[in-house]
């Protein structure tokens, strides 16, 4: 079975995020980049595939040169190899443009699986995984919380407000995973001296036959108008609760009509 | 006026509050129409007019609802034969899913989590963790924008609604992803997490699951629903579903109530734009109290079943 994990480099979590006044994009600079933690979860769901039914595990990331920090760490959880598309025209991509690209290079790779996270972290969309379904004309298997496949047959458990849905399919297929779905494992010493050496290709939009104006600021179906920082919240009212915190809290909420 | 198409957010025509949010708004931007997919339109039928739903497209066929695309296939559908000025759809991930592949399809684009919309279609959103207030449009045929929940307020205008049936044979590519079961885990009877106008949520300092049940008392005597911080999820104590945060729901209720929850980046990201927010947590250095409007240094195990007394005296 050969399976792909598509990967994001994203902004630590824990780091400010802000926008360039010149591009409007996202400053990658400013922050540390780590693999978007959603994307950890893939990647294990991808090798338990594989250890489950033999093949291979491919990685696949957009991304500038310095997104092969993390494809360097997905391989070394234990992938086979990875594609990296990296182009100056996909400065300010949306999201429809990022799901063509990411569609025109899961072409070139011979997959049964196509496994995302089910967002990334910086933009939040979470949308990717279904537009790469459909313009594969694959199945969507999306928020998975299980994965199963059964000679042709996958099936997963997809999340929903109440509980979940049970969802079949016939490989080929498109899946992206919540994290509950497993513990990622951490990269292991051989591991990460084995990923050193594991083939990795790097592809431009010219390979994929894309046209530059189609992509990047130039090609995005949105743009930013206007942006400001959120006001910090301030004044709240804190007390230390000696014994009468919870009818102080209570009056407070009687203030506010909640009472 | 222009046609604006909201997407009925719904379970078997029991409409859900964003549904009458988004079709107040479409009010404000051009002429309401609604789309609703699957069974039970006769049961949401008076509540889509009283909302002021001029025209509703109903596509009734059940396999639109049994396989995952397929509502994509008929959102497609009628934004090509409608032309509407636009289209909303709730946030929430099946919806914004369709939108984005109708969107793919149509070639238009696709502003997620959309907390306002303004002339023109512009739309705000929350990005970084509510760090960072953006307002974006469209720029490439029909907007679609998708709309968080309690974002926007909703008022009737009743109105006279025709109804327009829609049949979309469905492409074969649309009929690959069959959902087979439907699971309904066991029904809190409490408001759903992403509409409810309180959410009370636990975090690392419940202790364990069996003490959520303080969470839950204080959430019923409220009328409120009950969410949790990753660290409470990852941890086995609530439901995954109910985590609020950057991995999570993102909400934005009238009221929050954090207890036990520190206030990591990760959990702030999902609640920071509630309206009114109440912290109770022991560590007074916890960066959670910077976004309180009313905090508590103290013990949970005693302030909240005070609280919950409180609230049942006050009620």
């Amino acid at each position: 079975m050969n399976i792909v994990a598509c990967v994001k480099q994203v902004p630590d979590t824990w780091a400010d995020k802000k926008l360039l006044p010149t591009t409007l994009t996202l400053d990658r600079e400013s922050a540390d980049a780590v693999m978007n933690e959603l994307d950890e979860y893939a990647v294990e769901a991808a090798l338990r595939l594989k250890e489950a039914h033999g093949g291979t595990v491919t990685i696949l990331t957009m991304g500038p040169a310095k997104a092969t920090q993390t494809v360097r760490k997905a391989l070394s959880m234990g992938a086979d190899a990875a594609v990296q598309v990296t182009d100056d025209a996909l400065v300010g991509s949306c999201v429809m443009a990022t799901a063509r690209v990411l569609a025109a290079a899961i072409g070139t790779i011979e997959t049964d699986v196509v496994v995302f996270g089910a967002e990334a972290t910086d933009a939040r969309t979470g949308v990717v995984p279904a537009l790469v379904a459909d313009l594969l004309a694959r199945p969507q298997l999306t928020l998975a919380n299980t994965l199963e496949v059964d000679g042709t047959t996958v099936r997963i458990n997809r999340l929903t407000d109440s509980g979940y849905d049970v969802v079949e399919a016939q490989l080929p297929v498109v899946v992206s995973v919540v994290e509950k779905i497993n513990e990622p494992r951490y990269p292991s010493f051989k591991g990460i001296m084995a990923a050193k050496t594991r083939p990795l290709t790097t592809l431009t939009l010219a390979d994929l036959g894309i046209d530059p104006a189609s992509v990047g600021s130039a090609g995005a179906t949105t743009a930013i108008r206007e942006y400001a920082d959120r006001p910090a919240r301030s004044g709240g009212e804190i007390v230390t609760d000696a014994g009468d915190g919870a009818a102080k809290l209570a009056e407070f909420l009687h203030t506010r009509k909640f009472l | 006026m222009a046609e604006v198409l909201v997407l009925v957010e719904h379970t078997e025509g029991d409409v859900k509050k964003v549904t009458l949010e988004m079709l107040t708004k479409a009010r404000e931007l051009g002429e309401a129409s609604a789309l609703f997919i699957g069974a039970g339109y006769d049961t949401a039928a008076a509540l889509l007019a009283e909302y002021g739903a001029q025209k509703v497209y109903v596509a009734a066929d059940p396999d639109v609802a049994s396989y995952i695309g397929a509502a994509a296939e008929v959102l497609a559908h009628v934004v090509t034969t409608s032309q509407p000025a636009a289209v909303l759809t709730s946030s929430a991930a099946p919806a914004r899913e369709a939108a984005a592949r109708a969107a793919l399809r149509t070639g238009g684009g696709i502003l997620t989590d959309v907390v306002d919309i303004e002339a023109g279609f512009v739309g705000r959103q929350d990005v970084f963790g509510g760090a960072t207030v953006v307002k974006s449009a469209v720029t490439a045929g029909t907007p679609f924008l998708c709309v968080r929940p309690n974002a926007l307020s909703a008022s009737p205008a009743p109105c006279e609604s025709t109804r327009e049936d829609v049949t979309v044979a469905l492409s074969e590519a649309a009929k690959t992803a069959k959902v087979v079961e439907r699971v309904t885990e066991a029904k809190s009877g409490r408001p759903e997490l992403g509409e409810a106008s309180i959410v009370v949520a636990g975090g690392r300092g419940m202790g364990s699951g069996e003490n959520f049940s303080l969470v839950e008392e204080l959430a019923d005597a409220l009328g409120a629903a009950v969410g949790a911080s990753r660290a409470a999820t990852d941890a086995g104590w609530y439901p995954h579903q109910m985590q609020v945060g950057q991995t999570g729901k993102t909400v934005s209720p009238q009221l929050y109530i954090a207890v036990g929850i520190s206030g990591a980046i990760q959990h702030r990201a999902g609640m920071q734009t509630s309206k009114t927010i109440v912290v109770i947590n022991k560590d007074a250095e916890s960066p959670i109290f910077e976004l309180a409007d009313f905090g508590i240094v103290g013990d949970l195990f005693t302030v909240l079943p005070a609280l919950t007394a409180e609230v049942k005296a006050r009620k």
